[in-house]
């Protein structure tokens, strides 16, 4: 009985130096590349967003200066993710990120940039389930349609004609997929008039904050 | 058991008990991750480094572990060793980690790490113990590696698409223009193709080998 005691406790001992092993292990790794790794994550999530707004129109830290926004009606998603573009210590662009629900298969996802003046900056594509071949020509990839955003605002072209040809608007549809780019469309003219109504709001709300904006648009309805 | 000789542990390895083609273990990572060259070749070098870091650290405690607690043991040093291999990845190849994502710590159920330490690593010296973890991990790289050049090649007319900006190493890329791609290839059945033809191969050359010495 003794015997068999003694011989678990050892089995014990040796299982209880091999975790402590295997932790010093990972301590240690862990200390080595700690810093490492949330360099590299930063970065990554700055050049993220690069691909909607230059380097040159900002000089503050895009991923530090991030506010959530719970804004449904407007953004399509229960909370947004908003990055305030600063450049001299003005206000330069926000960068938000906005679902388009009404795709043909589901949710699009977007990442828009609006500057001070209520312009586009910049729209991507950041996640879509789009039919290939026919709805993804949104991606920057495989054509430019995306790329004519830039530059717009909510007067240009008028409210009217923030929609796909076939709706009496400015904005291409494609050759058999109408419902994805009319997706995209809306949710842009969206994301501009939400913008130009609690911008200012946006750009003041202290980094790390949650924004609750009760508000919806004109045309909105609960799905 | 007799111990072999250096240049038996790397032929059994590479050749003789690859894991990839003839003990056909670590199949998910395999077919997973060969969609292309540079996948499959960063998903191998964390294999070898893997194999080689676990079997020496098995080795070295091997008189340390008795018989009943050697498992969990091994298990711990494994899981340790792969995710400190984790951690370096994406602290130093971010880009690569992102791609190769959840399947470096998967390597943890690679069974060839497992069967490796069990099989040979608990019975022999740290050397030799690591020559075996490099060899086997080397084989299972080449595999790997063949297995994604050729379902790269095939599904989209290029070869280590990606090398500069995952690994750091834009000398190796090459693309053929105005290939229209082959999707089978890409998709996961291009995996299964591969290697029954890789498998096949093998298995015709060494009949074709062992007819021929027999007449």
């Amino acid at each position: 009985m003794k015997e068999a005691l003694r011989e678990s406790l050892r089995s014990g001992v040796q299982l209880a130096l091999a975790a402590l092993m295997a932790t010093a292990l990972l301590a240690g790794t862990f200390a080595l590349t700690r810093g490492r790794i949330a360099e590299s994550e930063h970065r990554a999530r700055t050049d993220a967003l690069a691909i909607v707004i230059p380097a040159g129109r900002y000089d503050n830290d895009l991923v530090a200066d991030t506010i959530t926004v719970a804004a449904e009606p407007w953004l399509g998603q229960p909370a947004s993710t908003v990055h305030r573009a600063r450049l001299g210590g003005r206000d330069a662009a926000l960068v938000l990120s906005v679902v388009a629900p009404d795709g043909y298969s589901g949710d699009i996802a977007l990442l828009v940039a609006v500057d001070r003046r209520g312009r586009v900056v910049g729209v991507r594509v950041s996640g879509h389930r789009e039919t290939p071949g026919l709805g993804d020509d949104i991606e920057v990839g495989r054509s430019d349609w995306i790329t004519r955003f830039t530059g717009r605002s909510l007067g240009d072209p008028d409210a009217a004609r923030w929609a796909v040809r076939k709706d009496g608007g400015d904005f291409d549809q494609f050759a058999g997929a109408t419902v994805t780019p009319r997706a995209v469309v809306a949710a842009v003219k969206r994301c501009l008039e939400f913008v130009a109504r609690h911008g200012d709001a946006l750009y003041a709300a202290a980094p790390g904050a949650t924004l609750r904006i009760d508000s919806a648009p004109d045309d909105y309805r609960p799905q | 058991m007799t111990a072999a000789t250096p240049r038996a542990i790397l032929e059994y390895g590479l050749a003789s008990g690859n894991v990839g083609l003839v003990q056909l273990l670590g199949l998910c990572p395999l077919l997973a991750v060969s969609n292309n060259a540079v996948n499959a070749l960063g998903l191998g070098l964390a294999t070898v480094l893997a194999l080689t870091l676990t079997n020496t650290a098995v080795a070295s405690i091997r008189r340390l572990t008795r018989r009943d607690v050697r498992i969990p043991a091994f298990v711990m040093v494994i899981a340790a060793v792969v995710t400190s291999i984790e951690l370096a990845i994406r602290a130093w190849l971010p880009e690569l980690h992102a791609v190769l994502g959840l399947f470096i710590p998967l390597i943890v159920t690679n069974c060839a790490l497992m069967g490796r330490a069990e099989a040979f690593a608990s019975r022999n010296s740290p050397g030799r113990a690591a020559l075996d973890g490099f060899a086997i991990g080397l084989g299972f790289l080449w595999v790997l590696l063949l297995i994604g050049a050729v379902r790269e090649f095939i599904g989209e007319g290029s070869l280590f698409a990606g090398a500069g900006r995952l690994l750091g190493l834009p000398g190796l890329e090459l693309a053929a223009e105005g290939y229209p791609g082959f999707l089978l290839a890409v998709l996961p059945i291009g995996a299964f193709l591969v290697l029954a033809c890789l498998i096949a191969l093998r298995q015709g050359w060494r009949l074709r080998r062992a007819s021929r010495r027999a007449a």
